[in-house]
């Protein structure tokens, strides 16, 4: 079993590369050093205060959540609908179809960012916020419809005919069944195009408006000059925000559920 | 009853008009629109002339700076899809093998890289790697150095940076190839004959192929777009082709030649999106979100 020992070991190594440079980050913010880097001198909050009485960094934290709490609403509507078509009926062209919405994910995000500033350029129109928004949803989106699609398949289609059969009709069926069975899928699919839109820098630094800032974009401006100790305070609150935010998601989605098929059983 | 199937016809389009309406006006139509610019022609008082020039397409094609910007990108590129097939199979053989426990939490914790932040994760390495890093200021404190090394901005920090970024994406990829394959046929290998190692890479490895294909296409794809993480951790000689097209769109403002960059970059990537979906298909990559 010794093949078996050095497999776990190699895991264990990589998970370790996957994690500690982030540990790293988050340790730091906590330090109490002049300098915010090694060797750590003691626990401190400053650096987190810094960044509270940091105007910029705090307008670049509100534009990130506005803009992702648009996005993921927008994209998780559109793209909910277009799964509950992909699951739910056959259609002639439901391959070309099926390609057209991954396709934001198989086109590099450079290509994509090019296209839309240039067409919207054309169309005179100038870099706004509502074209960083634009730009959002149409990348999430085909994130949305994979992760809805996949979690709908699940959904049983008899529990919708039975209640049809009972004298539903189907937008009632639609609000009373479809919709809450669905809404673990749902919010899945809100949380992660919400975490894709907060984090994006690759088609922001293309589409935003001058003097608007991403929390993602303002670290890279922060970069540009020195590696500050408020931005591993930055990056500590971001994976915080990205990574607990989803987590208690979930969470309360499984005990909503859980919750709910108690209440049916009884 | 024939309104009925009509109008059961009509729902799935229904359904679908808004994101497909969404995707042709961001995206379809947009594209139409770079091939068109590429033709066009910057001027020297900076206003696009309208036409049909082959200047920029001439300059993309035969300039020996971009064709070695494009060949250090798919080398970078290269070089990070290899590496994480190597170093992310391990782990998801494990993960695909391991007790049920160990393998919830850590499918869990194969997802956390997904929601961390991307520009966090690439700067990460500034605090592992840098002149006061913890690499450096461990060895100072041993005494092994007297001053700090550089380690920092070079090729092999890029192409570190990106298998730190893409590496999850790798493992998850391979692991549901592995994980749908049936224990029952390496166990009929080895009663076969077959030891442990044969039964590996007779019958585990050819079936877990699509995967290390679906996420080898993926990371090169992700690599090859790539203009933060050179930014960040290269020097200034390790532009990547994405850092041109930035360059020309938002630096110089020169739509026209930034168009033609980017189609060389789509037509490359794309040819190989095509042969891959050729011969096995885009629904691997769907797999994973499952």
């Amino acid at each position: 079993m010794t093949g078996w020992s050095w497999i776990r070991i190699a895991t264990i190594l990589v998970y370790l590369f996957l994690f500690a440079p982030v540990a790293v980050v988050i340790l730091l913010a906590f330090n109490a050093n002049q300098f915010g880097s090694f060797p750590i001198q003691g626990f401190s909050l400053r650096w987190f205060e810094a960044l509270y009485h940091n105007d910029a960094i705090v307008r670049a934290f509100k534009t990130s959540l506005l803009l992702g709490v648009l996005t993921s609403a927008i994209s998780t509507t559109l793209g909910t609908l277009a799964a509950l078509a992909m699951v739910r009926y056959d259609f002639p062209g439901k391959r070309t179809v099926s390609s057209l919405l991954v396709a934001p994910i198989l086109i590099p995000e450079v290509v994509l960012a090019v296209a839309l500033l240039l067409f919207l350029q054309f169309l005179s129109l100038p870099k706004s916020f509502f074209l960083l928004l634009m730009g959002h949803v149409v990348f999430t989106l085909p994130f949305v419809v994979l992760v809805v699609q996949a979690r709908l398949v699940s959904i049983r289609r008899d529990v919708e005919e039975a209640a049809m059969s009972l004298g539903a009709t189907p937008i009632q069926t639609f609000f009373e069944i479809t919709l809450p069975l669905m809404l673990p899928a749902v919010m899945a699919g809100m949380l992660f195009s919400f975490t894709i839109s907060f984090d994006d820098i690759t088609g922001t630094l293309f589409w935003k408006p001058g003097g608007i800032e991403t929390v993602p974009t303002q670290i890279f401006a922060m970069l540009r000059n020195s590696i500050s100790p408020e931005i591993n305070a930055l990056g500590a609150v971001m994976v915080i925000f990205t990574v607990a935010l989803p987590l208690l998601g979930t969470a309360i989605a499984r005990r909503m559920s859980a919750a709910k098929m108690k209440s049916a059983k009884t | 009853m024939a309104a009925e199937s009509a109008r059961g016809r009509r729902q799935p389009w229904i359904l679908l008009s808004p994101s497909l309406a969404t995707i042709s006006f961001l995206l379809i139509i947009p594209m139409m629109f770079i091939v068109v610019y590429s033709f066009w022609l910057r001027t020297a008082t900076g206003a696009d002339q309208v036409g049909f020039y082959l200047d920029n397409w001439q300059e993309v094609l035969t300039d020996r700076y971009y064709r070695d910007i494009l060949f250090q990108t798919f080398q970078i590129a290269f070089y990070t899809t290899v590496i994480c097939a190597l170093v992310g199979y391990i782990p998801a053989y494990f993960v695909a093998n391991t007790r049920m426990r160990s393998k919830t939490l850590l499918l869990l914790m194969l997802m956390l890289p997904f929601w961390i932040s991307y520009i966090i994760r690439t700067m990460s390495w500034i605090n592992i790697l840098g002149s006061s890093g913890a690499i450096n200021t461990f060895l100072i404190w041993t005494g092994a150095i007297d001053s700090p090394i550089s380690m920092l901005y070079n090729q092999t920090t890029v192409i570190l940076g990106l298998v730190h970024y893409l590496l999850p994406f790798m493992i998850l990829n391979i692991y549901v190839s592995l994980d749908g394959i049936e224990k029952n046929l390496t166990e009929a290998a080895q009663s076969l004959g077959c030891n442990g190692w044969q039964a590996f890479r007779e019958v585990t490895l050819p079936l877990s192929f699509p995967g290390l294909a679906a996420g080898s296409l993926l990371c090169f794809v992700l690599a090859s777009g790539t203009y933060i993480t050179p930014l960040v951790l290269g020097g200034p000689r390790d532009a990547m082709f994405a850092n041109l097209v930035f360059e020309a769109i938002v630096t110089q403002l020169n739509w026209p030649l930034g168009s033609a960059l980017s189609l060389v970059l789509l037509a490359l990537l794309g040819v190989l999106v095509a042969v891959y979906s050729r011969y096995l298909g885009v629904d691997q990559i769907a797999k994973s979100f499952r």
